[in-house]
């Protein structure tokens, strides 16, 4: 069919090209698309745009990044790179060209990352930065925990609950850093530095959960030293479980989460420190009252000793021994009075057998004179006047006649 | 007694921080358990151990997290966003 020379339908090349543009923009598809290919024709003004051309054995695709997403970028672009670019086709209306607004790249699959994983952990762990005997013990009980980690991320949250709850008692100086992006490494890598100045026990280096994009800054080089060489021990919580980044791989201590990390940080809780005080109070109590006891049974023992060796049993037994002397001595003075009287008995009857005035009763009488009572025995001795003695009484007689 | 817990003793229980008393409170709890202490002695160190017990018991029931953040080799209060 041959085109009508006079058409009803007059089009402008820029109404045309608008036209296409609408197409191309209601297209899901063409909206958010990744494409594969080789970069070619890298160039990256001082506008800070990155343009390029992406290309592969039949086809290219001009594309555009703009400043923002190249500050984002985690890799270095180069020409010749296989790369994955993501982003919306639209069209250039001035040279009429189409065009992919590319807003993400990455190298090729999970591949290329990964290779470049394996390259760097392979020269670190050459260069014994991996080493188990590196490793430092974490403090049981830090009194300072550095973090290093974006201020505003729900890691740090995650972590200082977690602090808060298990250990309160402690400082946390947080070292505030971008942890993706371009910017990120040298960030993280002054953070680690300056938390290093203020000497804390230990140091959590730590991130949320994201792509693998997302956490490549914890596969820079420069942040994995950084970590190797710092002076408080570090704990790498980074991502989820599943997520191994290089810094865990240097860091002293891996957590699987940013909340493992506080909680690997704080091995001795308040609880535990409750537990072991209650612990140390009974113990000083039952040292002392053990204490007590002891010295109680002690002074009881040296209580009967004393008593053992008292001058009171001394002076009982003494005062027993007067009494028996006492007791003794009056026997024996009993018995010596016994003795006389027995003695003073026999004398008396003998005294009696001697009695000259015993021969009285048989009738005989003495006879004394009245004037000086002298016994008269013979004649020649007797007076005018004289006493007769009987033996019971006297009575006087005169001389009478002589014969 | 060791030497350095007399020495120690000579701070005021109430200047002590957590760390310090809990130190000092298990070289006492140590010290009256192991040793052979004059009764004198035990009964002081019994005391001593009792204030800082205590000491430790207030500083674990008042603890707050502090939270500061580093500016260059500043160090500085960290405000928390709430959410």
């Amino acid at each position: 069919m041959q085109p009508t020379l006079f058409s009803t339908q007059q089009w402008t090349v820029s109404r045309l090209t608008f036209y296409i543009r609408k197409l191309l923009e209601e297209n899901e598809i063409l909206q958010d698309v990744w494409v594969q290919g080789e970069i070619s024709n890298l160039s990256r003004p001082a506008s800070g745009h990155i343009y390029f051309t992406l290309k592969d054995a039949s086809a290219a695709l001009k594309c555009v990044m703009w400043k923002t997403s190249a500050a984002r970028l985690g890799i270095a672009l180069q020409d010749g790179m296989e790369v994955e670019v993501h982003g919306k086709i639209g069209i250039y209306e001035v040279s009429g060209q189409y065009q992919l607004y590319a807003d993400q790249i990455r190298p090729v699959g999970e591949g290329a990352l990964y290779q470049e994983f394996m390259r760097l952990k392979a020269m670190l762990e050459a260069e014994g930065l991996f080493a188990p005997e590196r490793k430092r013990p974490i403090p049981m009980f830090p009194q300072t925990i550095g973090i290093v980690t974006s201020a505003t991320g729900a890691a740090l949250r995650d972590m200082l609950n977690t602090l808060r709850r298990r250990l309160p008692l402690v400082q946390v100086i947080l070292a505030p850093s971008p942890v993706q992006g371009t910017e990120a490494p040298p960030a993280l890598v002054k953070a680690i530095q300056s938390l290093n100045r203020q000497s804390p026990d230990v140091i959590l280096l730590a991130r949320g959960g994201g792509s693998i994009e997302d956490l490549w800054a914890f596969n820079d080089e420069r942040v994995v030293r950084a970590v190797a060489a710092s002076s408080a021990p570090v704990i790498c919580g980074v991502g989820h479980e599943t997520d191994f980044t290089l810094c865990d791989f240097a860091a002293d201590v891996r957590a699987p989460t940013p909340t493992a990390a506080a909680e690997l940080a704080t091995q001795l809780t308040l609880l535990d420190l409750r537990a072991g005080l209650q612990n140390y109070k009974t113990r000083i109590l039952s040292a002392t009252l053990k204490l007590l006891a002891e010295q109680k049974t002690s002074l009881a023992a040296l209580v009967s000793q004393l008593r053992y060796v008292s001058p009171d049993r001394r002076i009982q037994s003494e005062r027993q021994r007067v009494d028996e002397l006492a007791r003794r001595a009056h026997a024996a003075l009993l018995h010596r009075i016994q003795l006389q009287a027995t003695h003073v008995n026999g004398m008396e009857r003998r005294l009696a057998a001697l009695n000259p005035l015993a021969v009285l009763g048989r009738g005989y009488a003495v006879v004394t004179r009245k004037d000086d009572g002298s016994v008269v025995a013979r004649l020649a001795q007797a007076g005018n006047e004289m006493k007769v003695r009987v033996s019971d009484g006297e009575f006087e007689v005169k001389k009478s006649t002589s014969r | 007694m060791p030497k350095s817990s007399s020495k120690k003793a000579e701070k005021a229980v109430e200047e002590l921080t957590y760390e310090e008393a809990l130190a000092e409170l298990e070289e006492i709890v140590t010290a009256l358990e192991g040793e052979q202490n004059r009764l004198e002695e035990a009964i002081k160190l019994f005391e001593r151990g009792q204030a800082l017990a205590a000491r430790c018991g207030v500083l674990l029931e008042a603890a707050e997290l502090k939270v500061r953040q580093v500016a260059g080799d500043e160090i500085i209060p960290f405000e928390e966003l709430s959410e």
